[in-house]
């Protein structure tokens, strides 16, 4: 009955775990910074997800370890200083409506190009290295390098500078603490993205497989589904996700540089040893733990900031050594 | 044979399939009749799995035609194999833990669903299914696990089953359970391929039987035949305690 009990309280702290942690930081710093912060965690969580996410899925159905995936942050991120260039007097102007159209377009877009650039990169490049792991490494870390300095070839070495939209500058007021305006747009994009996504993997049938096959692919294909079609949508879909991540954190940084998407890749793979490999839901829930923990840590200890996150994985994995919610037999 | 292979779902003819460096099948001669259920026996190592595996295209022959239904499937890919209306039961379920029992379901059914009357009977033969309707798979038993994974290969119309030891690892009760389903799949004139290493299970549904050793068919005929010739099954099999089983 004791280990009945004990089994359930196994399954569900992992769960727990985010909003144990989200409680416990209130009483350490006081309302007023605790519900700044903790917008500021989940709007940096949600973000690290929209990368994350793709990079999980990649691995868990192809068993592909992608080391270039920081390289469609960056093309997102550039696609969207190109995009909104043209568009600076709906940027510029202080209207909400015009604003918002404006990132859409951009969002659109960065997801269009890193994606398109994801097909070519599937066909050419991850074709050639399926089941061999080693291959993997090398080659996508050779194509990371490769397409950063494209990056440089195409748009100079400089950095380049993303002002945000008029009216999603400065801050809006939840009582009395201040929330900037932007993150909360970016909180609604990405949770609106993410919650396409869950409906997208649990309600259509295309996502059922794609679920099914980062268990068992074998099985999939003997149910009389081509996964290799599924791997090159999953990978599209993965590399469109990892641009719109840069496209909202270089609006967010405000800045833009050949270095983005690799300024994400710890934090990314931080989140994914927590979640559990291959798992989406566990992708979610360690973007936001580590979205909270930079955060609260950098408010808290600001010297613990830089280390906190891998101290948050090293105590998840003594505690789940596959992570939170493993998925994927690797 | 020349009446067998008039009638003949499937047709191996000298099949080779090599697993890396190593050979595996030796020139696999096998005939699956319509209607009928096959047994494929053999001891560990003999070749039975790969010879499934062989068919469904997950392991590609090297040498040799593989024929279902008039039509060549040696060069097909393994989607394809699956679209022609055959199904694999491998011998670890492929039961996909994370997703419901529905959802396991679901997957082998076409674009537009569940088909009444094939659920139906999926949930007559395996009630237990119907109680795990919304529960992940991975929470089943072993022998729910079986029932899932046969239940999902019969919930569309299907020519051919490919079922690899369904019994192996169950109780007693449970093996009934299964050999009850496939005593009744076989009512229905359903073409199966079983490999299966308890004789007493092959013995109860097989008709015909076909007994491997090193990569090779080494013998082929009707079940009741070696049924009724414990001399044969212990040459074959090393069965004197085939009645025990």
């Amino acid at each position: 009955m004791s280990e009945h009990w004990l089994d359930r309280l196994q399954r569900w702290a992992p769960y727990a775990l985010t909003p144990l942690i989200v409680l416990a930081a209130l009483p350490a710093m006081g309302v007023g910074p605790w519900v700044t912060l903790t917008v500021a965690g989940l709007t940096m969580g949600i973000m690290l997800f929209l990368v994350a996410s793709g990079l999980t899925l990649i691995f868990g159905l192809m068993d592909v370890l992608n080391f270039a995936h920081a390289a469609f942050v960056t093309v997102g991120a550039y696609v969207t200083v190109s995009v909104l260039r043209p568009l600076a007097g709906w940027t510029t102007e202080f209207s909400l409506t015009l604003n918002l159209i404006a990132l859409l377009v951009a969002l659109v877009s960065a997801a269009a190009a890193s994606g398109a650039l994801g097909f070519v990169f599937e066909r050419v490049i991850i074709r050639q290295v399926y089941g061999a792991p080693l291959r993997q490494i090398l080659i996508t870390i050779g194509a990371l390098t490769v397409i950063e300095q494209l990056v440089i070839v195409l748009w100079g070495p400089q950095a380049l500078v993303l002002p945000k939209p008029a009216s999603l500058r400065g801050s809006v007021f939840l009582g009395s603490s201040p929330i900037e305006t932007y993150r909360l747009v970016a909180l609604a994009v990405g949770l609106a993205v993410a919650v396409a996504m869950h409906l997208f993997l649990t309600r259509t049938r295309l996502g059922l497989v794609v679920r099914a096959g980062v268990e068992d692919r074998e099985m999939v294909q003997s149910l009389g589904y081509h996964i290799r079609r599924v791997f090159i949508g999953v990978f599209m879909a993965g590399t469109a996700l990892a641009g719109m991540g840069g496209m909202m954190w270089g609006q967010y940084q405000e800045l833009v540089t050949s270095q983005i998407g690799d300024s994400m890749t710890i934090l990314v793979f931080i989140i994914l040893i927590i979640g559990g490999l291959g798992s989406v839901g566990g992708c979610f829930i360690g973007a936001i733990l580590v979205g909270l923990t930079t955060n609260y840590v950098g408010f808290l200890a600001p010297k613990l900031a830089l280390g906190s996150n891998i101290l948050l994985m090293a105590l998840i994995l003594l505690w789940q050594p596959r992570g939170l919610f493993p998925l994927a037999e690797h | 044979m020349t009446g067998a292979d008039d009638d003949a779902l499937l047709r191996l003819d000298g099949i080779h399939t090599d697993i890396g460096r190593y050979r595996i099948l030796h020139g696999v001669n096998l005939t699956a009749r319509r209607g009928r259920v096959t047994a494929l026996l053999g001891r560990n190592g003999a070749g039975k799995t790969t010879t499934l595996r062989t068919i469904m295209g997950l392991w590609k022959a090297r040498q040799g035609r593989i024929i279902f239904d008039g039509q060549s499937i040696a060069a097909m890919d393994t989607p394809h194999i699956a679209r022609l209306g055959i199904a694999y039961v491998p011998e670890n379920m492929g039961i996909f833990g994370k997703l419901t029992v529905r959802e396991n379901m679901l997957l082998a059914t076409a674009p537009n669903g569940f088909a009444e009357p094939y659920l139906n009977r999926v949930l007559e033969s395996f009630p237990a299914l119907k109680l795990k309707w919304d529960s992940a798979a991975g929470s089943l038993s072993g022998g729910q696990k079986q029932m899932l994974a046969i239940g999902r290969a019969i919930v569309e119309p299907r020519r051919l089953l490919l079922v690899d030891e369904p019994t192996k690892g169950l109780s007693p009760a449970m093996v009934d359970q299964l050999v009850a389903a496939l005593r009744r799949l076989k009512s229905e004139q359903t073409t199966i391929l079983l490999v299966e290493q308890n004789f007493r299970v092959a013995e109860a549904i097989g008709d015909d039987v076909a007994v491997m050793d090193e990569g090779r068919i080494i013998h082929s005929g009707d079940m009741a035949a070696l049924a009724a010739d414990e001399a044969l099954q212990h040459r074959l099999l090393g069965l004197r305690m085939a009645a025990g089983l």
